[in-house]
């Protein structure tokens, strides 16, 4: 039974802006319904008494001093950019949000 | 789109009884970004102060600002707030040209603080607002639309991104739902922003200017039905940028929830802009859920665990916060509560203080930063502390005063000419010739003239209708075009008289 609906891969792919064939949305639910499944399988492994893991490493509080350091030049800043104008990133037209 | 009839503010009230929720964010003054070294000077042109972190480049990792947590935890002790022995940032993910990463670092069910309180003078009253909790994130980069008719983003053909902002640290705080506030909700954010920007200045994280977005602020709003328990749906009026916008855009959604509730009508939950011109608001976007941000814990940041012994240090290190001081200084200065707010409200209290540093009594420092200035800043469009005049200034012409050499309609001219730009107020006083008639000799020949030219007003002062003397006075005051002291005048009237005052 897919846990993952076709409704479910069509809503991420607009949050993600992407834009997905109708034989895609069926191709991913099954592929994300795998990924998600063989994942799930850790929650059976791991006991109650074992927390969520978000970082391996035992470290906190990595910090560094508010001391400014060099930036990019513009230039490198949009050196891979498709797209500038008036030394600014240019990007197509926002559409359906304010 | 549906224009609604706005119903009157008082019909809005009686029916309804309005909760808020303020979230607030505070624009850092440390000078790197949240997560990378960039500076955050103003005014850089585009695209100068950015790096492979701030843009998202693949492989480049973030580091946390130590200043940025240290400002946060402040903050969140001044706000009577627990400060988490341990938290995490989060991903929050959003497909959007602002942020180049894809994501804004935030936080998201582990705050750096949480479960507070700041109070807020309301009309002589103080009234609690409850702090949910103040977050560690981060600003994103602003957008330039264009082709679109004003600016904005419809009709936009294309827009342009400038990153320089993108990753300064922000403090978002969100108060709890607002409740019993009633007819005075509008006043009570407005007074509730006004608090907290007052302190974050006090604590010297950020200027909080909001007029440069350093301060920026979304109210939510809903009504409930008199009597009911249970919330209605919330609007949610984002940026809403001055003080006095809070207040507008409370009412404003107060009377236009009203009206729709009141046609049988649902509120949608969704986000509003507001318009300054006109203080309304129009429907934006249809609010995302939570889920659709798909936060997750930040995985290139290990967790922040503020010890105690920093926290307490911090709490130690805390200054005098605004409301406790303004308390004191009320005190001091001998002024009612609702005066003090007069002065808050005019953004007086450092200028009056400045002033009685300088020397000046304090009656006197507030009378003429709360009149004759106030009023001319008021005309002008200004702030009180963008008029060219210095409290070391005001405190001069208090002191000029004091010593008799000025009387109060000199000194009104000597703070103009010091605002006309003819120098400090000895300089205006020596130019402009403003001292007092002090000369016995001249002032009583003055005073002889006034009493042979008023013969019938004399005879009256002798007769014991010693009222009638201002008349005298006056004459005096005219003949030496303001310049005598008019106490002494009186006096001298009085005397010639054989009057006793």
């Amino acid at each position: 039974m897919p846990g993952i609906t076709r409704e479910e891969v069509a809503h991420l792919a607009r949050l993600a802006r992407l834009e997905l064939k109708a034989e895609e949305l069926d191709h991913f639910a099954g592929q994300l319904d795998d990924i998600i499944g063989a994942v799930a399988r850790v929650s059976e492994v791991a006991d109650q008494d074992v927390p969520p893991t978000s970082h391996p490493l035992p470290l906190t509080n990595v910090m560094r001093t508010d001391e400014v350091r060099p930036s990019l030049t513009p230039q490198q800043a949009l050196a891979c950019a498709p797209a500038q104008e008036q030394q600014r990133f240019k990007v197509p037209q926002i559409l359906g949000e304010e | 789109m549906t224009v609604t009839e706005l119903v009157s503010y008082e019909d809005a009230l009686a029916a309804y009884d309005p909760v808020m929720g303020l979230e607030v964010h505070v624009e850092l003054g440390t000078k790197t970004k949240m997560f990378c070294g960039c500076s955050t000077a103003l005014g850089a042109e585009p695209n100068t102060q950015t790096c492979p972190t701030c843009l998202g480049l693949p492989g480049s990792l973030p580091v946390v600002n130590a200043t940025g947590v240290e400002s946060a935890i402040k903050i969140g002790l001044a706000l009577n707030c627990e400060i988490a022995e341990w938290c995490r940032f989060a991903r929050k993910n959003y497909f959007y040209p602002d942020m180049p990463k894809n994501f804004q670092t935030s936080q998201y069910d582990e705050p750096i603080a949480f479960n507070g309180y700041l109070d807020v003078d309301v009309d002589g009253e103080v009234f609690r607002v409850e702090i949910e909790r103040a977050h560690m994130e981060e600003d994103t980069g602003k957008s330039t639309h264009v082709g679109g008719a004003t600016g904005r983003i419809h009709g936009a053909q294309h827009s342009l991104l400038d990153y320089n902002r993108a990753g300064i640290p922000l403090i978002e705080i969100v108060t709890k739902p607002i409740v019993g506030a009633g007819a005075k909700a509008p006043e009570v954010a407005k007074a509730y922003v006004t608090e907290l920007r007052e302190l974050i200045k006090s604590l010297g994280v950020s200027d909080a200017r909001m007029e440069m977005g350093q301060m920026r602020c979304d109210v939510n709003l809903s009504l409930r039905p008199q009597g009911a328990d249970k919330f209605g749906t919330r609007s949610e009026t984002k940026n809403v940028n001055s003080l006095r916008s809070v207040e507008r855009a409370v009412r404003f959604e107060i009377q236009r929830h009203a009206a729709v509730l009141g046609d049988g009508g649902t509120i949608i939950q969704e986000t509003r802009h507001f318009h300054e011109e006109d203080g309304s608001t129009t429907s934006g976007r249809v609010k995302e859920e939570a889920e659709d941000y798909r936060y997750f814990p930040e995985p290139d940041l290990v967790p922040v665990a503020p010890a105690r012994t920093w926290v307490e240090e911090l709490r130690g290190g805390l200054p005098e916060l605004p409301r406790v001081r303004r308390n004191r200084l009320r005190e001091e200065w001998g002024l009612s509560r609702h005066e003090m707010q007069s002065v808050l409200n005019a953004g007086a209290i450092e200028l009056i203080t400045a002033t009685i540093d300088e020397g000046a009594p304090a009656d006197q420092a507030r009378k003429w930063w709360m009149g004759e200035l106030a009023r001319r800043a008021n005309e002008d469009g200004v702030e009180l502390t963008a008029l060219p005049i210095t409290p070391a200034q005001v405190a001069r012409v208090c002191a000029l005063v004091k010593e008799g050499s000025l009387n109060d309609k000199l000194a009104r001219q000597t703070i103009e000419g010091v605002l006309a730009g003819e120098g400090g107020p000895d300089e205006v006083v020596a130019a402009r010739g403003l001292k007092v008639v002090s000369d016995e000799g001249a002032l009583g020949t003055a005073v002889d003239e006034a009493i042979a030219a008023n013969a019938a007003i004399a005879d009256k002062i002798r007769g014991g209708k010693v009222a009638a003397a201002g008349a005298l006075v006056g004459a005096v005051m005219k003949a030496t075009r303001g310049q005598a002291d008019a106490a002494r005048v009186r006096e001298l009237i009085l005397e010639k008289l054989g009057v006793e005052g």
